[in-house]
């Protein structure tokens, strides 16, 4: 693959990033000596996670297009798997979940390999959500019906649908752009990732008014208001590797990091009503894929629609 | 020849082993959760909730390859014990204890078929419902079966053994599996206390058993 030079200067720049966090990290390690500090171990394990996160994102990149969508794939198989899990659904369901793994999330796929527009777009808040609660029906159980539907048409719309719109961003024909488009799957990710990382520094050093203590107690408007700002100025700092003016890179990065926060809540306002702490044990130091997802979840069609509608003929 | 053939026969047991394992892994992304003991080299009965034929095949997946070989599953002679690829299964592969569900006179009694099992010095994964529950209760009444293997081998450690969501990825009755992620929670090891009675044993236990349940699970 011929890689945009701009490629490479990412590159050194996230390695850069990684680098020093490391080296952080293992002079706080070092420095808190024999007694263990389960937030220096955590820290650690949350590093060393991030490389191996970042070398994924590099080796899918390496392989375009295709490896790009079976790692995004994967991603949405592992949070589909793990909000199916917490949820209650009955022996009257099992076509329809199986339905939801084996055949929406495949296709979803493919049809975003495909590159085909008109359907991925609709094909599961449409006929997903039709076809769903048939097979269910088919199996005669009445038993909390629009429960049980509401829940599995949900997590497809979560963990399929929304996470879909990541790789989709490859499909966008903008005009100048032609091949860069990973660039722009690469400034979604930073510019979400760097939020929460921003936000959770920020809530760390001044966090004091919470936003929704009964929703998540960590959330702050000291962290959310200096992480979402730092943000918007990296995203802003990142306009060289989009088709978008200083601006225009600023204001995607304030929705994104608008857009990422208010999932999150989201997202913890199910944990919580579901009695967990994580969505699951997949990545040591971060809970499951979807505690690593939440935030892409909503900022990712947001950002795909409005690159659309605005940097496209 | 002889020889030669149950060469041939230990290669492909342990390859369909190591099949299964990988199998169980991918479909359910299982994880053992330690909570009440470490995994031992000592002789125990894992007990545990049963919901689906996939369960002893999960608490399997999760021992350390080392301990895997002296556990031995307790299955029922009619499922896993005829000639075909289920037989091979169970006996070659999981190397089960299989027992009658049916006793009958011209056959060994199941409990005696244990207690020898138990007198080998192996460990047990054992299902002290008897048979598998579909109903929405956590767990159907014990039988007795758990408290005469401890009266038979009172030294031995019982271990509460909870296997969390294998029920939705195989349903009594269905083949083709959901990929839910499952969870295998070992409990505080128990022992029978001397002059205990079989109610208060089995009460324990059961108690030991549903104390292992994941919250926000109805009752």
């Amino acid at each position: 693959m011929n890689a945009p030079p701009e490629m490479l200067w990412l590159s050194f720049g996230v390695a850069g990033v990684l680098i020093v966090a490391t080296i952080v990290g293992k002079t706080l390690a070092w420095r808190a000596g024999e007694c263990a500090n389960p937030v220096i171990d955590n820290l650690n394990q949350r590093i060393f996670a991030w490389w191996v996160m970042v070398a994924l994102m590099a080796v899918a990149f390496v392989f375009g297009k295709t490896g790009v969508v079976l790692l995004f794939g994967f991603a949405s198989f592992a949070a589909l798997r793990e909000f199916l899990t917490l949820t209650p659904t009955r022996q009257g369901d099992h076509w329809a979940l199986l339905a939801a793994f084996f055949l929406a999330l495949p296709i979803q796929y493919a049809l975003i390999w495909w590159e085909w527009y008109g359907l991925y777009s609709i094909f599961i808040p449409v006929y997903a959500f039709l076809i769903l609660p048939i097979i269910s029906v088919l199996s005669g159980d009445a038993t909390r019906f629009l429960e049980r539907i509401a829940f599995v048409q949900w997590a497809l719309m979560i963990s399929v649908f929304c996470v879909s719109h990541a790789p989709a961003i490859l499909t966008l024909p903008i005009p100048g752009f032609e091949g860069k488009q990973l660039l722009l799957i690469a400034f979604l990710v930073i510019v979400v990732q760097g939020s929460d990382v921003l936000q959770y520094v920020f809530g760390k050093l001044l966090g004091k008014r919470k936003v929704a203590p009964n929703v998540s107690p960590s959330k702050t408007w000291e962290g959310l208001i200096g992480g979402v700002a730092s943000a918007t100025a990296l995203g802003a700092a990142l306009w060289w590797i989009t088709p978008f003016k200083p601006w225009q890179a600023a204001a995607m990065s304030f929705v994104i990091c608008v857009m990422g926060f208010l999932g999150g809540l989201v997202m913890s306002a199910i944990k919580r009503d579901r009695g967990v702490k994580d969505w699951g044990r997949l990545i040591e130091g971060h809970g499951g894929m979807l505690d690593r997802l939440d935030s892409v979840i909503f900022a990712a069609p947001v950002f795909f629609h409005l690159t659309r509608y605005w940097f496209t003929p | 020849m002889a020889a030669v053939t149950s060469l041939i026969s230990n290669a492909a047991a342990r390859i369909v082993a190591m099949g299964a394992v990988g199998l169980a892994r991918f479909i359910t992304g299982v994880r053992p959760d330690w909570r009440g003991c470490r995994p031992e080299a000592k002789q125990r009965v894992y007990f545990a909730n049963h919901a689906s034929h996939g369960d002893f095949v999960l608490i399997w997946t999760v021992l350390p390859e080392a301990l895997r070989r002296a556990t031995r599953p307790v299955a029922a002679q009619d499922y896993w014990g005829g000639n075909g690829l289920r037989g091979f299964i169970g006996r070659s592969v999981f190397n089960a204890v299989l027992i009658e569900r049916t006793p009958s006179q011209d056959k060994p009694h199941p409990l005696e078929v244990l207690k020898a099992a138990l007198a080998d010095g192996c460990s047990l994964i054992f299902f002290p419902e008897g048979t598998r529950n579909t109903t929405d209760e956590a767990l159907l009444p014990f039988k007795n079966g758990l408290y005469h293997l401890a009266v038979a081998r009172p030294e031995a450690e019982f271990v509460p053994v909870w296997i969390d969501n294998l029920s939705r990825v195989m349903p009594k009755g269905q083949y083709l599996p959901i990929p839910l992620l499952c969870s295998v929670a070992f409990g505080p090891p128990m022992r029978l206390e001397p002059g205990e009675s079989r109610e208060s044993f089995l009460a324990c236990a059961r108690a030991a058993l549903l104390a292992l349940r994941p919250p926000g699970q109805p009752a």
